[in-house]
């Protein structure tokens, strides 16, 4: 460490750290990357800037620091479209705007076709895109070699790649440079980050919620938004509002640090495995969920083996990489592989939940559409499809194919 | 990996077996009478607790065969559901 840590790459201190105030205007539970986004438009957007965002560990220490930063916007139907390439649209402005680098790369990302039916798939999403205005284009394997040279296109596999979509203006971004960039901006507009601070359940008066109990003690709210990802239940559960929420280990990984190899995000549903490398260095990997439900923050170690399996199935050189580590956060999942955004039975009470294995990428959108709810008490048009009514009307979102990789 | 213990077959583990989820999710005994509010829940919803979940696995690279098991979601610590003793939980 340099002694003056002012000559170093970081600054000290992005944020404070204050005692919770007495109550605050708006209360945004989970200081991860959608909760730092919102309360981030909250202020941008709305001037809202009584805000407390309460985080039971530390700041982006959940599933913020455990993702694998895939960005894209390649999803299926409409209201996904419409949302995720907003979300990508905010990315490609955000670090301008919050004047910080955090390395958001459009590296393009790759999601590959193995079988005759996912080739009809894929073509299908790749035209539903085009017509969202969302950039994506079909490649045979001679094309997806040119793009990533690294990728075994050869029909040798057991399952040959047998072309690919492609999204151009995907990519990645290193996730704790875009927590801090997002708190260091929130923070100077004067949004109270409290850390170890972890929300057990509310105060209410009739239908609605007047503060939240913490372990730091009670906060009063005029309002509150749920940004806790896999814990999001367990807070509602308290109110007796049922989420059709499930919470499960996802786990990824990373190699030691290479030389640049990997040119692009490659995405293959069938062998079942993501990858793409850090702007350090690292291979990053990823695949689904552990099968069973879990708040441990860890998985079973076959569902490593299996992407690993694929990933040098794919990748021959990765074969000659060692893997440092491997990691998991607790995901919740939605039925329809798409989030719940929207408010709830109480009035002044809102979520932003089961964003399942996929919710980086849609970070500053997120944030977007669930500050204009929490500001307004009514949903932005982009999330007005994503409320939990969809559950009793049957109007689901199902996203479980352009989920890229089964959740 | 969980090392599961299948009533008929011992401790096996984990990839010999699927998930099913939480268990006694019961089919509406006169579905036509539920409101939609009620079947929805019925659909999609079903317990996430943090600590003990009672749940269902099915031997399938064994016996082939269904049973519960009572499981801390937390520590992932499993013992066997045993009717006599869900008063307790």
């Amino acid at each position: 460490m340099a002694a003056d840590s002012n000559t170093s790459h970081e600054p000290g201190r992005l944020w404070r750290n204050p005692e919770p105030k007495s109550s605050y205007d708006v209360v945004i539970v989970g200081a991860g990357g959608h909760g730092l986004a919102t309360a981030y438009y909250l202020a941008r957007n709305h001037g809202v800037t009584d805000v407390a965002v309460l985080e039971r560990g530390w700041l982006a220490g959940g599933n913020m620091a455990r993702n694998t930063t895939i960005i894209r916007s390649n999803y299926l139907l409409d209201p996904s479209a419409a949302l995720y390439d907003h979300a990508l649209r905010l990315w490609e402005e955000l670090a301008e705007e919050l004047d910080y680098e955090f390395h958001f790369s459009q590296c393009g990302v790759l999601n590959l076709a193995h079988t005759e039916q996912e080739v009809r798939d894929a073509r299908r999403r790749a035209f539903a895109n085009e017509l969202n205005g969302v950039d994506a284009e079909w490649l045979t394997p001679e094309e997806i070699a040119e793009v990533c040279p690294i990728l075994d296109t050869s029909p040798r596999l057991r399952y040959p790649v047998l072309g690919a979509t492609y999204q151009p203006r995907g990519g990645v971004a290193k996730h704790d440079l875009v927590a801090w960039a997002l708190a260091r901006e929130c923070d100077a507009m004067g949004v109270d980050f409290i850390q170890n601070c972890e929300v057990t359940g509310f105060t209410t008066s009739g239908d609605r919620v007047t503060g939240v109990r913490t372990s730091r003690g009670t906060i009063g709210a005029g309002g509150v938004g749920l940004a806790a990802a896999g814990r999001t239940s367990l807070l509602t559960d308290t109110l007796g509002i049922s989420l059709p929420l499930q919470s499960h280990p996802l786990q990824a990984m990373a190699t030691e640090i290479l030389e640049p190899v990997h040119p692009c995000v490659v995405m293959s549903n069938h062998v079942h495995v993501y990858t793409s490398q850090a702007h350090k260095g690292e291979l990053v990997l990823g695949a689904g969920i552990d099968a069973y439900n879990g708040y441990a923050q860890r998985g079973s170690v076959h569902v490593i083996e299996n992407q690993l399996a694929a990933a040098v199935e794919l990748f021959p050189i990765f074969g000659r990489a060692h893997l440092l580590r491997t990691w998991a956060g607790t995901v919740d999942v939605t039925p329809d592989a798409s989030p719940i955004i929207g408010p709830t039975p109480y009035e002044n009470l809102y979520v932003n939940c089961g964003w399942g294995t996929g919710g980086f990428k849609a970070t500053p959108g997120a944030g977007w559409v669930f500050a204009h709810t929490i500001a307004t008490g009514a949903p932005h048009p982009l999330n007005e499809p994503y409320g939990m009514e969809r559950f009793t009307t049957g109007a689901l979102i199902d996203e479980h194919g352009a989920a890229a990789v089964a959740h | 990996m969980l090392l599961i213990r299948c009533p008929w077959c011992g401790d096996r583990d984990e990839v010999e077996f699927r998930y099913g989820g939480q268990a006694d999710v019961d089919y509406p005994a006169d579905p036509e009478r539920l409101d939609d509010t009620a079947w929805g829940n019925y659909l999609f919803v079903r317990a996430n607790p943090l600590g003990t979940l009672t749940e269902r696995w099915v031997h399938t690279a064994g016996c082939r065969r269904w049973f519960s098991v009572v499981r801390d979601t937390a520590t992932n610590e499993m013992s066997p559901d045993i009717p006599s003793r869900r008063e307790s939980r």
